[in-house]
């Protein structure tokens, strides 16, 4: 990856980083995850998938379905950046005059599907990619899950579906921040070893550093991983990237802060940046 | 024509039909392997098919599933409400052995609160048949409906042949105004039966076959209401939330009250064994109807 490219994706997510800061006063939000996924989220519509402001309703377009719905505000700052949405629109979260809440909805141009149930959004992408293989297209469909949401079993069920129909235009990324809502995961439903789990379960599996953009870009270069299977990237995170003295605190899973703290956090955010 | 049959015919005119299962093939059989592209079936996984389904239908398909009512309604039942309701996709729910139908197996598989869970979900409809005949009379409109449906599958042989389809309108049969008979589904053919003993003992009766359960015939309700002397409910359901319920609605609405004698499984599930024993344990034939009928007629 060209220095150049790294930059502009530092600064998006930079960017990203700040609206998602914004959308945590005021009621809050998800903040803990939203920033866990921030790198992966902005890699991903810039880079990886085939969709455009005027290709979003266009069925040869990539699929990005984010069953770990709590954490949408990563999405509506991404689509902000690309100008999908106005950016003062982000100032509407929470109001009852728009549709920016603590879940994804339909109405925000780019959400291809509602989510917030956890372990939904695995099956309902199946389905997507199979009707895309069955009529011949070459669109890449992605599921977006965190590794708390790994604890429900429908999540399974559904990998089980997929690599039984060989759904290789699949790719399963784990936010894999280590934390379900107050806890370490590995302290509650323990997931290690997890890409031992999904390769018994049928999937080719990559790890990979989910803020590094050089490795996102390597390991997703080579989707599908294998032919014939669906594709897992576990992406290694942490919970409140980018913004060291709320960083993998359990008790920052969700954050509702005062105008004050947001300036400080900002500060914070912008100064980690310059590292 | 059988329903396997129909579903062919179907999807072979329409590819957005796809047939789906949760490795219950009892309904289509005989046809998988002439449907390659447009059946799926994911194995024992009823909330797995759903949410494909779900995925289906936002490419455009109408996908059918296919389970046993129970486990469809129930184990699935969040999928059908988030994935299907919500978003009001055009998801075709089909309940294998409801409510009587599941006979032998016990409580595990009694679908009897089907209805009152699948009418609370909004957007969702119910189609109930009284029998094959009105089966594939109903199936074309309630496949063809932008709407999802809970499909109460029945394709026992009928005793009458039944009127034209049209989603929203009971059946009625005759215009009687001592009793009327109100039943959807499998209980059609006894209620059909009681009926003719009734009119034998000198009752003028009608009957309302609500094969649409949601969008329920209201209107057939309060004309029952109004001009007839005694309202009975007959379902294989728990009496909470389906037909009784329903007609009790609809009347309140209205400001409405009526003599209601109503046929429904009372906070209990039903005796297993074979379907015939288990209507006369329960006193769902319709010698037991008309007679609970005429001592209830006669005590107004």
């Amino acid at each position: 990856m060209t220095k150049e490219k790294k930059e502009q994706l530092e600064q998006t997510a930079l960017n990203v980083r700040a609206h998602i800061l914004d959308m945590s006063t005021n009621g809050g939000c998800f903040i803990g995850a939203s920033l866990s996924w921030t790198d992966l989220c902005v890699y991903l519509y810039k880079e990886f998938l085939n969709i455009t402001k005027e290709t979003l309703k266009d069925p040869s377009r990539d699929y990005l379905f984010l069953s770990k719905g709590h954490t949408v505000p990563a999405l509506y700052a991404t689509f902000a950046e690309l100008e999908w949405i106005e950016k003062e629109r982000l100032k509407n979260h929470l109001k009852t005059n728009d549709f920016i809440y603590w879940h994804p909805n339909v109405n925000i141009p780019g959400i291809e599907f509602h989510s917030g149930s956890l372990g939904h959004n695995l099956s309902v992408a199946s389905g997507v990619a199979i009707d895309c293989r069955l009529k011949g297209g070459k669109n890449k469909v992605t599921v977006v899950v965190g590794d708390g949401e790994l604890n429900e079993g429908s999540n399974w069920e559904a990998i089980l579906v997929a690599s039984a129909y060989k759904l290789d235009n699949l790719l399963v990324i784990v936010d894999r921040n280590k934390f379900q809502a107050n806890i370490e995961t590995e302290d509650l439903i323990p997931l290690t070893p997890l890409d031992e789990k999904f390769k018994s379960f049928g999937c080719a599996v990559k790890n990979i550093n989910g803020h590094n953009f050089g490795e996102i870009e390597a390991a997703l270069s080579s989707f599908p991983f294998e032919k014939g299977k669906v594709s897992v990237l576990i992406a290694d995170t942490t919970r409140g990237k980018g913004i060291p003295s709320i960083q993998s605190r359990a008790d920052r899973w969700f954050a509702n802060f005062s105008a004050d703290e947001i300036e400080l956090l900002k500060k914070e955010l912008y100064a980690e940046h310059q590292k | 024509m059988t329903y396997e049959e129909l579903l062919l015919e179907l999807v072979t005119k329409d590819s957005r039909y796809v047939v789906m299962t949760s490795e219950n093939r009892a309904a289509m059989r005989n046809i998988t392997s002439r449907i390659k592209d447009n059946f799926i079936d994911t194995g024992i996984t009823e909330q797995t098919q759903v949410g494909m389904a779900a995925g289906l239908a936002l490419r455009g398909r109408i996908p059918i599933v296919h389970a046993l009512a129970t486990f469809i309604t129930m184990r699935s039942f969040e999928f059908i409400r988030t994935d299907v309701g919500i978003p009001n996709l055009p998801v075709k729910i089909v309940g294998g052995v409801p409510g009587f139908l599941s006979d032998g197996n016990g409580p595990t598989h009694q679908a009897i609160e089907d209805i009152s869970i699948m009418r609370g979900i909004p957007n969702v409809n119910i189609f109930s048949p009284a029998d094959e005949d009105e089966l594939l009379k109903g199936l074309p409109e309630v496949l063809a409906s932008p709407s999802p449906f809970y499909i109460r599958y029945n394709n026992t042989k009928p005793v009458a042949g039944h009127s034209e389809f049209k989603i929203g309108r009971a059946e009625i049969l005759g215009e009687g105004t001592d009793i009327a008979l109100i039943v959807h589904g499998f209980l059609f053919a006894q209620a059909y039966k009681a009926k003719e003993i009734l009119e034998a003992a000198g009752k003028s009766v009608r009957l309302i076959n609500m094969r649409t359960v949601k969008p329920a015939d209201e209107e057939a309700l309060i004309k029952a209401a109004d001009e007839c002397r005694l309202l009975v409910t007959i379902e294989d359901h728990f009496i909470t939330g389906g037909l009784y319920t329903i007609l009790a609605e609809t009347l309140l609405k209205k400001r409405k009250t009526a003599d209601v004698l109503p046929f429904a499984l009372e906070n209990k599930w039903f005796k297993p064994g074979l379907l015939n024993d288990v209507l006369e344990y329960e006193g769902f034939t319709a010698p037991q109807i008309a007679a609970k009928c005429l001592k209830k007629f006669d005590n107004i």
